[in-house]
């Protein structure tokens, strides 16, 4: 449904469709380490951001398979956002890279999909940085929020 | 078919204040498989950790999953509870509905919207959780430390006081480090070998202490609790147990001045067999083949043989290959000095009398090559101004290396102090980028060089040290007048820049533990596990790790050895069991998972049948070194390798409950 009034937006040329995009799903695929208790510290500081978020927690982002990203987006997921520790901070000594360097990659292959490669999110947020959780959520919620509703169903592509 | 219980926590008005705790339950009540779903005003309390148990035995439940605070917080309070009731701790499942909704939200409605969310997610994760056992590892309860130096030593000892055996591992002849080098120690300019040697015997006599000297590490296997250690005891040529150290072979040995004394940096001679200094632990010369003539002129001459009383030496003795199993491993392999001659303008190697301050050392030493008279290298003249010049090496991220050497700026003052001892009248100059003295007593110190010694800071750097009528002259920067400067120097002390250990890497690779771009050992946490490697059971100590002064080694030492003697209070370590498991029916042994593994977990084992025939080689995971972190999941192609607690399917199940 939501995608079929989508595209109708589409051919009579708006590009802003506030409804489809007023409460963009996003799904966070983040690190037990660094983001989550990154995440938990700005929970524990009482600062506020944006509800859309569901939070997966995995125990490093090098165990985050490029596929959760297009199983999030099959989900009806509007957003993806992968966050864990900064460079030469991973928990597991080098996770961080494995993920950093797929990433790299499959980011190429989404676009090919068919997904607007401004809903994938890759961060570093430290176990210190709550307030870097916050702004990232609320930048990341209005970035998407801006963004014309095309599709992410990646299998309608043409 | 699951029986799942959902316990929703109120956390007084901490959750209840934003989240319809209510409306979460009654969700919660609807999904399929969960027979139980109740709402407490603290679950984590003892009456509501009661109801958890009575509700886990009553419904006989299969799983439970707890919408509270974060899983950081009371995760291991509710799988104990749980554990109590005979249920696998990890079929507790926490939806942080506190840190990440009610503490973070303010519409109560979306909040509670997103925690039924969340728990949805708990509860289709739980379905799929498998029991885990955690791994308990039997302890072989002996250490090993590998490197003599001060640190090594001090955590040596520290272990064996504590009754645990130890095998102390140095490469050297002798035991001491580069401790041993040095002459007065600052700030409180005790002698070194007079505060060193008594530890280094002690070390040699101690009943717990296990002593290889000349030896090295060749390889290590195993994990925590279970190391093997191959140490390859190179062949000396003396027979240790009946050598006396009378040193009646060394004085008759034709070869005393073609080789140069690795103990004092070059600056004098040694003979082919020889004891590196005349305290050396143990006190067993070690005969150097390649330049000793026997081995090199056909064994004819043979005059240390001759000379020796209780007739130890033997030209035929072999390197030794000795197994060792271990349950914890200090790695304190101590550092080198910079090679200087890139700095092609200060004439390190060129003008004999631009030495470093390792050498300035070994000429402060009376054990020395001058035997403590400061005389210059190359016409043996008794200097009377010398030049110091700080940061060769260190801070120069140009030629040299970025990071502060952190031992120069004192060891420079009391070069300079102890100079203006020994000399009379003298007049040293010191060129500085800035003076960096922190620790108890270091300030003072500095500032006494400069004012009761008269040693003279000039904060700049020196542009070129050439020779001239015998002089070295010294042109540099003053930077806080402004003005350029020329010293005629006697000699010239390069405040050299220290680097790891030559080799320290290929040891880190055999280790398994992780090192920082310039081959120091880089500890677990660098505040609040600086003991730790990233690898379980291995210590680290000393300078192997980054620049440090010997107090910080020795604390170093101590560390280690606390954490190991605290490691073997036990019998076994237990590791948590959410670690990877292959399914080896599927494994197509390409071990990609081998390569991304950062803790040298996985290894190749073979299936046979019964008559012993090869089936087939699959990928085995070592639950001594494996974290779980999942690298290793991701890198497997056939989908063999998954990692316990986060199953592929648990994930996609998360996504699942989250559709929209």
């Amino acid at each position: 449904m939501e995608d079929k009034d989508v595209k109708k937006e589409e051919h009579k040329g708006r590009k802003h469709v506030e409804d489809s995009q007023g409460d963009p799903r996003i799904i966070a695929f983040v690190c037990n380490w660094c983001t989550y208790s990154g995440a938990d510290l700005a929970g524990t500081s009482r600062m506020k951001y944006s509800d859309n978020v569901r939070v997966i927690k995995l125990p490093c982002t090098g165990r985050i398979d490029p596929l959760f990203i297009v199983e999030a987006f099959k989900k009806g997921a509007k957003g993806v956002l992968v966050s864990g520790c900064h460079p030469g901070d991973c928990h597991y000594t080098s996770g961080n890279y494995h993920s950093r360097r797929k990433y790299a990659t499959f980011r190429d292959l989404l676009g090919y999909l068919g997904v607007d490669l401004d809903r994938v999110e890759f961060s570093w947020v430290s176990a210190s940085e709550g307030n870097k959780w916050v702004s990232i959520i609320n930048e990341f919620t209005d970035k998407i929020k801006s963004l014309p509703g095309k599709s992410t169903d990646i299998f309608t592509k043409k | 078919m699951s029986r799942i219980g959902v316990f929703v926590c109120w956390c007084g008005s901490n959750i209840a204040g934003t989240v319809d705790v209510e409306k979460v339950r009654e969700e919660a009540a609807k999904i399929p498989g969960v027979v139980s779903a109740l709402d407490y005003k603290y679950m984590c309390s003892d009456p509501g950790q009661n109801s958890l148990r009575n509700i886990i035995k009553e419904k006989n439940l299969t799983g439970i999953v707890l919408a509270a605070c974060s899983p950081h917080m009371h995760e291991n309070t509710f799988r104990k509870a749980a554990a109590k009731e005979g249920l696998n701790p990890y079929f507790v499942e926490i939806a942080n509905i506190r840190e990440q909704v009610s503490w973070v939200h303010e519409d109560k409605e979306r909040a509670t919207a997103k925690a039924v969310d969340l728990m949805k997610m708990m509860v289709e994760k739980v379905k799929r959780d498998r029991p885990i056992e955690d791994v308990r590892v039997p302890l072989n309860k002996k250490a090993l430390v590998i490197g003599g130096g001060i640190a090594g030593i001090q955590a040596a000892l520290d272990i064996a006081n504590g009754g645990v055996e130890v095998i102390l591992v140095e490469k050297e002849p002798s035991i001491g480090g580069r401790m041993i080098q040095l002459d007065e120690t600052f700030p409180t300019l005790d002698c070194s070998s007079c505060i060193m040697t008594p530890k280094m015997v002690e070390a040699n006599q101690h009943p717990n202490i296990k002593l290889y000297t000349y030896s090295e590490v060749e390889d290590i296997s195993g994990y925590i609790g279970n190391f093997k250690v191959k140490i390859k005891k190179k062949a000396r040529s003396v027979v240790e147990k009946d050598c006396t150290g009378c040193g009646e072979c060394w004085n008759a040995c034709p070869m005393h001045k073609n080789v140069k004394s690795e103990f004092n940096v070059n600056l004098s001679e040694r003979t082919a067999i020889y004891v590196p200094f005349p305290q050396a632990v143990p006190l067993v010369p070690v005969l150097d083949r390649s330049v000793c003539l026997h081995f090199k002129k056909g064994g004819k001459c043979q005059k240390c043989y001759d000379a020796c009383g209780p007739k130890c030496i033997n030209f035929d003795l072999q390197d030794e290959i000795i197994e060792e199993t271990v349950g914890a491993i200090v790695a304190s392999t101590g550092y080198d000095l910079m090679d200087t001659s890139m700095y092609g303008e200060y004439g390190y190697g060129k003008y004999k009398d631009v030495i470093s301050g390792l050498q300035f050392e070994r000429l402060l030493s009376a054990s020395g090559p001058t035997e403590g008279l400061i005389k210059r290298p190359s016409d043996g003249k008794t200097p009377q101004t010398i030049v110091f010049v700080q940061c060769v090496g260190s801070r120069d991220p140009e030629k040299g290396v970025p990071y502060c050497s952190k031992v120069c700026c004192m060891y420079t003052a009391k070069h300079a102090k102890l100079f203006a001892h020994k000399v009379h009248g003298s007049q040293s100059y010191v060129f500085y980028i800035d003076i960096r003295s922190t620790s108890k007593g270091y300030e003072e110190f500095v500032r006494g060089t400069m004012e009761q010694d008269g040693a003279i800071y000039l904060r700049g750097r020196v542009s070129k040290i050439y020779e001239d009528e015998g002089k070295l002259i010294v042109k540099g920067a003053d930077t806080l007048s402004g003005n350029q400067v020329e010293i005629a120097a006697d000699m010239v002390v390069l405040a050299t820049g220290v680097i790891p250990k030559k080799g320290s890497d290929k040891l880190a690779q055999m280790l398994g533990i992780s090192y920082d771009k310039y081959g120091f050992f880089t500890e677990s946490h660098p505040k609040l596990r600086p003991a730790e490697s990233s690898t379980a059971g291995i210590f680290l100590a000393g300078m192997a790790q980054g620049p440090r002064d010997i107090p910080e080694s020795v604390v170093s030492g101590s560390a280690a050895a606390s954490k190991i003697l605290g490691l073997f209070s036990k019998n076994e370590y237990e590791v948590e069991g959410t670690i990877a498991n292959v399914n080896e029916a599927t494994c197509v042994a390409c071990f990609y998972c081998q390569r991304v593994c950062a803790y040298n977990a996985i290894s190749k084992k073979e299936i046979k049948d019964r008559s012993g025939k090869l089936i087939k080689v699959v990928a085995n995971v070592n639950p001594g070194l494996c974290t779980g972190c999942g690298a290793c999941v991701n890198a497997c192609f056939s989908k063999s390798i998954d990692v316990k607690g986060f199953m592929d399917d648990q994930i996609y199940a998360e996504i699942k409950a989250l559709a929209v």
